[in-house]
């Protein structure tokens, strides 16, 4: 059942060195910033993060990676025009890129989050990205099988939740955090707002709070600037 | 439509021309993914009557064109990741359902840019192989694949004046025989089941133009 916290510390307690932590958001649009931080100032190391990018300007999940704390980053669009923080550790060796196509990232997710022990999926047949995994014509078309992607934990960012965990998101901030929240062991969150049960519109509830652990408000998110980064 | 002799035949394409050619391709009412860069120019020529719904693959249909000043908002962005505003009827939608619409086959265009594309139809617009290079593939793979009508927008010659349309890619592909059409400043190529075609040229003769790329010139 969902707990709504007080700060984003509290949030993110107990994360363990060498988990995988799937972030919400698509460049800046849905990057729970605030939860970053504080898992920046719990210190914990030897991170798996899985993401659509690797970081923008020096904030949020960029000074994740600055501070050292991520082995190895599972995205689909790591190079932008802002993303030197992580352009230079892994020209140096110091992370490691398991490059997913996007729509493979969101399906090997959804899967983890939905009991789905692998699938058959036509994304990168004929491609590097395919190369080495197991193969299957099926009714005359060549898929490749991929495998869910598990989180420990998901850090997402949504508009409004009640106490009970049901999320709104807002416009294109929503992203990846309905399917991340859905695959981790534990799922925080943090919202614009909280409100009572009844606060929200049922029909528009977008995340169930089944799939929520932990719920914090942060009341000035800092919106990261909407920057023109291709990708 | 736009009439192809709406267009000066005697030379290149500009870019905007190019863009403005494309546009008139896609059918009305089409749902359509414009790729980042030169494509993106395309929707300038896609107004409301054409009916065209835009769709962004971080989680939209119905995207309105870039938004400036106070109409921009962080939480309603592109997959350039620039602002950009929503027209009347506009839907969100995560991730997974995003990449669904694609490989389900219910996107009836893309217009993708290009590296290299090959007589056959094999794209490779995500990665030049170079050592140095941090690939980055983002949703073209699911995009090449999935969508019914895959369009590559592209100059027709890199810089040192090779041609980018060629008989094999030698940069990493994106997806094999998902090209249909493909759009340049010197003209315009349709695959069919019996190979290229030359549909048009811009300010080279047919022969000359298949001479140089090295392409059997069917006339049709």
């Amino acid at each position: 059942m969902a707990i709504v916290v007080e700060d984003a510390d509290e949030a993110v307690a107990g994360i363990e060195d060498g988990s995988t932590v799937l972030i919400g958001g698509f460049g800046p649009a849905g990057q729970p910033v605030e939860l970053i931080d504080a898992l920046i100032r719990s210190a914990v190391q030897d991170l798996t993060v899985v993401n659509n990018n690797a970081g923008n300007g020096r904030v949020g999940l960029a000074a994740l990676l600055a501070n050292g704390q991520v082995r190895k980053i599972i995205c689909s669009f790591p190079r932008q025009v802002d993303s030197y923080v992580f352009d230079e550790l892994y020209r140096a060796g110091k992370v490691e890129l398991e490059l997913v196509p996007q729509g493979n990232l969101a399906e090997r997710i959804r899967a983890a989050g939905a009991g789905i022990g692998a699938f058959f999926c036509p994304t990168g047949i004929g491609t590097p990205l395919a190369e080495g995994k197991e193969r299957r014509a099926i009714d005359g078309r060549d898929y490749v099988l991929e495998y869910p992607i598990k989180g420990d934990v998901a850090l997402i960012k949504a508009f409004r939740a009640d106490t009970l965990g049901n999320l709104v998101y807002r416009k294109t901030a929503r992203n990846f955090g309905p399917v991340m929240a859905t695959a981790a062991k534990m799922t925080a969150v943090q919202v614009s707002e909280i409100v009572q049960p009844g606060g929200l519109d049922p029909e528009a509830v977008i995340t169930p709070g089944i799939f929520v652990d932990r719920i914090v408000k942060i009341t000035a998110s800092s919106q990261l600037a909407a920057v023109g980064a291709a990708g | 439509m736009i009439m192809q002799s709406a267009f000066d035949r005697s030379r290149p394409l500009a870019r905007d021309d190019l863009a403005r050619l494309t546009a008139a391709d896609i059918p009305p009412g089409s749902h359509v993914n414009l790729g980042i860069g030169l494509p993106t120019r395309v929707a300038d020529f896609l107004g409301p009557e054409s009916g065209v719904i835009l769709q962004t693959e971080n989680g939209m249909l119905g995207m309105g064109p870039q938004a400036y000043g106070d109409d921009i908002d962080p939480d309603l962005i592109n997959a350039g990741k620039l602002p950009v505003t929503e027209t009347p009827g506009a839907a969100y939608f995560h991730a997974a359902d995003s990449f669904a619409m694609m490989r389900g086959g219910h996107l009836d265009v893309c217009v993708l840019g290009a590296f290299q594309v090959s007589f056959d139809g094999d794209l490779a617009n995500w990665h030049t192989g170079a050592p140095d290079a941090i690939p980055a593939v983002g949703g073209a793979m699911d995009l090449a694949l999935g969508a019914k009508n895959v369009f590559v927008l592209m100059s027709l010659f890199s810089k040192d004046g090779s041609p980018k349309l060629v008989p094999k890619c030698t940069y990493p592909l994106t997806a094999l025989a998902c090209v249909s059409r493909i759009y340049t400043d010197y003209g315009v190529f349709v695959l069919t089941d019996h190979g290229i075609v030359i549909r048009e040229t811009y300010g080279i003769s047919r022969n000359d133009l298949a001479r140089r790329l090295m392409i059997t010139y069917q006339d049709d």
